[in-house]
């Protein structure tokens, strides 16, 4: 028993942390896949940082004589309805998309680890309870549930906040639970149960590190569908405040004159297209890169 | 098998009463009067006095529950608090175009999925194969609103080619030339979605034991792969599109809006502006409702497919 | 023996994957027709290799060299991949290891019995059909009619493995492949499945390249055998001489490995010690795991020398002749 302490944890976890990121980059990078993936979300990560001193105009000014222009020197992606400045729009829409997703995301990944961790350590009762509400929420398609709880709440960025969290929360911990499930058996989780380790020191030293890399994939790879929550609720009219530079805002305000100009509608859904793709590209490479397993093909 | 298909009826029943019972108790667990939280400030006191009685939220929680599961289980779903008409008779007015909706998107994702998926097959490894892997995870990564908005741009506002709104008229012509749109954009995500599952399917299909006797028997590479692998990939893959029919079914809001179409989405989607909270939780129940009755179908039909389950039944 | 072409003949075959690793290594392989010939090696000795290759069932990574590879006389060699398909059938036809899923499971025997002859264009349904239920009864199959509407699932693995004989007998090739035909079945079948095979050869004069790892099927059904080790073929010679005189140290090895051979109670079991070698570099394959193997051993190639025997040949710098 206590050999196994020593030797088992060693097998599983991988080298240092360190040289493993490093050596997944370069396998990211070196698909066309990840490459392409890889260089829109730097671009998306660096407009996110950088939006309010990019942005030439300041995209709530309103300018009754300008509106409606088509791209130019001064406004290169035009204006809206209101002589707003769209280029300046999408790039602070940028800020709003990222910090509303991976703000989510993080609540998300807050809630979700310490309930797979309970359903999956904890007794059978619970785990059956837990299972089934999860069930019951992905049973739901996921833009009902958020009408559903728009209705309730009202519209507004924290409502968006709770709509994903609700959608992620289910999936989440589910994976948790089940990679729980399966190295609770594992020798090395039995010898320190049998060594009297507490429960806390077992989920949180032994088993967390074991849980968060497909849990990262897993996350990666519902970016896009977070941000496209994100943006279709705004496009309805239910999600971030109207005046609020977001891509949703911009494409819901397009889609108001689309018959006037296309520019707006355009310049709004290009971002979000490019977002959408450069994270799921990004997502699938790493999960290739990361879990092989999935990756193997046979064909003679 | 039977005594499976049985218990997954049974699990769907009783996920169906934990979301009918969640719903509900979120009205309670929002801070502020129930009626308030369903309807809205600017609904009237009558109106609020309807919905507290229709809910009957003056008698107790418990009583409340039982009251509003014993509704449900006669198909009651209540009624519209703004024109008074049951709320069931409304979904189901609509219903029809939305499922027509759903049949047209799911025509598009199988065939152009299944061919695309095809040609990555018998191209394994080329250029052909790289591209349609590509292009097909670009769709499913698209949102579906910015294709509709797209294609609504392109086909309907610079070009003129197809209808931008509604659903047509009573003859058959303009009923399918208003779907093309809202069916296409419902509809790309899911080749790029079929196509891969396709693929995947008929790659691991190829690598079977039998494929190498037909190979060994000269038995012709094309009729290897559609007749064999097709039809076994299929068999894999079909389960996983009854689910995504249900999904369809569901997923035609954006479309609806941007094709001002009627229909579920459309209708849920109006409720939400109103503050018509229980139009909301009917279409929300009868959209998890179709979900899980497709769950189930997508078992019984890869059972009836299936020789092997087939003759276990 | 007569004036007919060797069914298989195969001189100097190298099989390479990936650049280096040879898989299949200087073989020399020929068969008479109506001749039983058995391969038999360890996992891992190349001798499925050898099997899938005369087909052109190997992966394209396959890399196929050979002065000579002809079957009933055609050159393979100079051959595309369609011309090679049209082989498959008439001249060599193979069944495979494990029945159970060697047929597609979704679709009926019949079907897929009957896409196994597609060449045959001009023959109807029916006369397909006819000649399928003839062949099925043929090869011990009760019903045979009925069992074309069946699914692969419904059968054991003996009756399967009766199925897929029949079907390669359909193609009426000049040579049968059998890799390890009776691996995957219980013994009381391995001997009805043999004894069919032995019967269709009297009945057909077809001819058979048995693939095993079991001695027992070897010295039931061959006439000759060829003993792989590494890739290569280290001794060959009539299936009597080599049991009765093995040569090669390591067919020696081999024999007292035998179950069925080992006479006097032992308190351990005999064992080859170590494991098959990867392929590559000088000196005598076996020799790491060879009890008498010497200096020499590891620094030369062997060469192929007669044993005691007529026409029985093996690989070994020692003369043990």
């Amino acid at each position: 028993m206590v050999d196994a302490t020593l030797h088992k944890p060693k097998e599983i976890r991988e080298p240092g942390v360190v040289t493993l990121s490093l050596r997944v980059i370069g396998q990211i990078l070196s698909t066309p896949l990840g490459a392409i993936g890889m260089v829109i979300v730097a671009l998306i990560l660096f407009v996110t940082l950088l939006a309010p001193h990019l942005a030439p105009y300041n995209p709530l000014a309103i300018s009754v004589k300008d509106r409606l222009a088509g791209p130019s020197f001064a406004h290169w992606l035009g204006t809206d309805q209101l002589g707003r400045d769209l280029l300046s729009r999408v790039l602070v829409g940028t800020r709003t998309a990222m910090s509303v997703a991976f703000s989510a995301l993080f609540l998300s990944l807050a809630a979700a680890v310490p309930l797979g961790l309970i359903a999956g350590y904890g007794p059978r009762l619970l785990d059956s309870l837990m299972i089934l509400i999860f069930d019951s929420f992905s049973s739901l398609p996921m833009i009902m549930l958020g009408l559903a709880t728009v209705v309730l709440l009202g519209p507004g960025s924290g409502t968006v906040v709770l709509v994903i969290v609700l959608y992620c929360v289910p999936s989440y911990a589910r994976l948790v639970r089940s990679q729980t499930l399966s190295l609770k058996e594992r020798d090395f989780i039995k010898a320190q149960q049998a060594m009297d380790a507490g429960i806390a020191r077992i989920l949180f030293i032994h088993l967390l590190p074991n849980v968060i890399g497909p849990l990262l994939i897993l996350a990666c790879l519902d970016i896009s569908t977070i941000i496209t929550l994100e943006a279709g609720l705004s496009f309805l009219g239910l999600g971030v405040k109207p005046q609020i530079p977001s891509w949703g805002n911009i494409l819901s305000d397009g889609f108001a004159v689309i018959r006037n100009s296309p520019v707006p509608v355009i310049a709004g859904g290009v971002p979000l297209i490019l977002a959408t793709i450069g994270f799921t590209f990004l997502g699938e490479a790493l999960r290739d890169a990361l879990d092989p397993r999935l990756k193997r093909e046979k064909l003679a | 098998m039977v005594s499976f298909l049985i218990r997954r009826f049974l699990l769907s029943c009783i996920i169906l009463l934990v979301v009918a019972n969640l719903l509900f108790l979120m009205l309670h667990m929002i801070p502020g009067d129930p009626t308030v939280v369903a309807l809205g400030p600017r609904s009237t006191p009558e109106m609020r006095e309807a919905f507290r009685h229709m809910m009957g939220l003056d008698r107790p929680l418990l009583e409340q529950m039982g009251l509003f599961l014993l509704r449900l289980a006669k198909g009651d779903l209540g009624t519209d608090v703004w024109s008074g008409r049951p709320v069931l008779s409304m979904i189901l007015d609509v219903l029809p175009l939305t499922a027509m909706l759903a049949i047209a998107s799911f025509l598009w994702a199988v065939l152009l999925g299944i061919v695309l998926g095809c040609v990555a097959v018998m191209q394994h490894g080329k250029w052909a194969d790289w591209l349609i892997g590509l292009i097909s995870i670009a769709f499913v990564a698209v949102p579906s609103f910015v294709v509709a908005l797209y294609a609504l741009l392109v086909f309907a506002v610079a070009l003129h080619w197809l209808p931008a709104i509604g659903a047509g008229g009573d003859d058959f012509t303009s009923q399918l030339k208003a779907l093309v749109l809202p069916s296409f954009t419902i509809g790309l995500g899911w080749v790029g979605y079929v196509s891969r599952l396709v693929r995947a399917a008929m790659i691991e299909a190829m690598g079977e034991d039998y494929v190498r006797t037909l190979r060994a028997y000269g038995v012709n590479e094309r009729r290897i792969v559609f007749s064999y692998a097709l039809k076994q990939a299929l068999l894999s893959v079909v389960s996983v599109l009854a689910i995504g029919f249900g999904t369809l079914l569901s997923g035609s809001v954006f479309a609806e809006i941007v094709f001002s179409r009627p229909g579920l989405g459309k209708l849920t989607y109006d409720a939400v502006i109103s503050r018509n909270f229980p139009v909301v939780m009917g279409t929300v129940l009868v959209t998890s409702a179709l979900y899980l009755v497709c769950m189930v179908l997508a078992d019984i039909i890869s059972a009836v497919l299936d020789p092997r389950v087939r003759s276990a039944l | 023996m007569s004036d007919q072409p060797l069914v298989l003949d195969i001189e100097d075959l190298t099989i390479r994957y990936g650049g280096v690793i040879s898989a299949v290594d200087n073989v020399n392989l020929s068969i008479r027709p109506g001749e039983v010939m058995g391969v038999i090696g360890e996992s891992g000795s190349g001798k499925s290799t050898l099997a899938h290759s005369i087909l052109g069932l190997l992966p394209k990574s396959a890399h196929i060299e050979a002065a000579r590879f002809r079957l009933s006389g055609r050159d393979v060699n100079a051959m595309d991949d369609s011309e090679r398909a049209a082989l498959r059938g008439p001249l060599a036809a193979m069944i495979f290891q494990n029945p159970m899923t060697a047929f597609s499971p979704i679709h009926r025997l019949g079907q897929q019995l009957s896409d196994l002859l597609w060449r045959d264009g001009q023959m109807s349904r029916a006369e397909k059909r006819e000649r399928i239920i003839t062949m099925l009864r043929r090869t011990g199959i009760a019903d045979p009619a009925a069992k074309l509407d069946a699914y692969p699932f419904q059968f054991s693995g003996g009756m399967l493995q009766r199925v897929a004989i029949s079907a390669a007998l359909l193609m009426q090739p000049a040579l049968l492949i059998a890799d390890e035909p009776t691996t995957a079945l219980d013994v009381t079948t391995e001997a009805q499945i043999l004894h069919l095979m032995r019967e269709l050869r009297d009945q057909s004069g077809v001819a058979i390249l048995m693939i095993s790892h079991h001695l027992g099927v070897i010295a039931e059904l061959c006439d000759r055998v060829a003993v792989m080790y590494a890739g290569q073929i280290v001794e060959e010679g009539p299936v009597e001489a080599i049991f009765a005189a093995p040569a090669h140290p390591y067919t020696q090895a081999l024999l007292a490995c035998e179950p069925a051979l080992i006479r006097e109670r032992q308190g351990r079991l005999p064992v080859i010690a170590g494991e098959v070698a990867r392929p590559g570099g000088p000196g005598c394959r076996f020799a790491p795991r060879c009890s008498v193997a010497e200096e020499l051993c590891r620094q030369a190639s062997p060469p192929v020398r007669p044993a005691a025997a007529e026409g029985q040949r093996y690989r070994c710098v020692r003369d043990l002749a």
